[in-house]
């Protein structure tokens, strides 16, 4: 591992040694963290792979109630029959901090307060396929939100727990070594230099010696 | 306070009209990327996209998955699941883990 360009002295060495400290210090605190985002990461995937799996099967069957419906209505009766919805979903959308990643938590709201108030038809002219498949996908409604909520919290902390692996990797395997490194250069140097010195004073207290005692 | 909305073919996401959440049409791309940009951009927390649509929106979609909103969900339309949302859900295992260890059976 190749050392800093730094100047070998006491300065130097002493403001390495408080950028090491502070290095492990964060390697430390990064590698908790990334570990805590991984587990609640690895709880929110296995949720959302189960609820994914369920929406989606359910979603066929309601989708295939619905060609039934179409196959067996006339177009224009259908649409009139879906044209003017009795129900409005709206989403109150708050954060929730899991280890500093904002992640979405919906409420939802609707119109009307029965929830199952949604048939926006008569049943005299429609396919009871069409009652069939509109329930079904009202009953699969909180589900869908669900999964957009967990699957939206799945991807902000992939993508975070990624970040955070980096900057971990590149505490433990570059900045740290890196940092020990140059300390230990510059320890050597300066012991060096140390050593140099005391030679070369005992040597010149040699020859001083040699010439006031003209000391054969 | 934010709507739903669901984007796709006619056919697949007609139904959700009945249970409350806005629908928009779409059958190609050159239609359906502006359309996406402007939900995205207003009032929709969530927006439901069938799969085949979401083929066409892979760029779009990928500029708002930093963002903590819009959700953008795929789900399988009239035409079959394409296997489009489990994959994703992959790759963010890969992403985050490095290597899948949820979905390799």
């Amino acid at each position: 591992m190749a050392i800093m360009n730094v100047n070998p002295t006491r300065m130097e060495l002493s403001r390495l040694k408080k950028r090491l400290t502070t290095a492990i210090r964060g390697h430390k605190l990064l590698k908790d963290k990334r570990d805590e985002l991984m587990r609640q990461f690895l709880d929110l995937i296995r949720e959302n792979k189960t609820l994914r799996e369920q929406v989606e099967k359910d979603l066929q069957a309601a989708n295939s109630h619905f060609v039934l419906a179409s196959a067996v209505m006339q177009k224009q009766q259908m649409d009139a029959a879906l044209l003017s919805p009795k129900q409005e979903v709206y989403i109150e959308a708050s954060a929730r901090n899991v280890m500093s990643v904002d992640v979405p938590v919906f409420r939802t709201k609707t119109r009307t307060a029965d929830q199952a108030d949604i048939f926006s038809y008569g049943f005299a002219f429609t396919s009871f396929e069409l009652d069939e498949a509109v329930e079904q996908l009202a009953q699969l409604l909180p589900q869908l939100l669900r999964l957009a909520e967990v699957e939206k919290s799945t991807q902000l902390l992939a993508a975070e727990i990624e970040k955070t692996r980096r900057r971990v990797n590149a505490l433990e395997h570059v900045m740290i070594p890196r940092l020990q490194e140059t300390i230990r250069y510059i320890t050597m140097k300066l012991e060096e230099n140390d050593r140099s010195s005391r030679t070369r004073l005992m040597k010149v207290k040699d020859m001083m010696l040699e010439k006031s005692h003209d000391f054969h | 306070m934010y709507r739903a909305a669901v984007l796709g073919d006619i056919e697949s996401i007609k139904g959700f009209t009945a249970v409350g959440l806005d629908v928009y049409p779409c059958d190609n791309a050159e239609q359906a990327a502006p359309l996406f940009r402007k939900l995205a951009a207003g009032g929709y927390g969530v927006i439901f996209v069938t799969e085949e649509t979401a083929q066409w929106l892979e760029k779009e979609i990928r500029a708002v998955s930093e963002q903590v909103l819009p959700s953008v969900i795929p789900i399988p339309g009239v035409k079959g699941n394409t296997g489009l949302g489990i994959r994703r859900l992959k790759e963010s295992v890969e992403r985050a883990v490095g290597s899948d260890i949820i979905f390799n059976n």
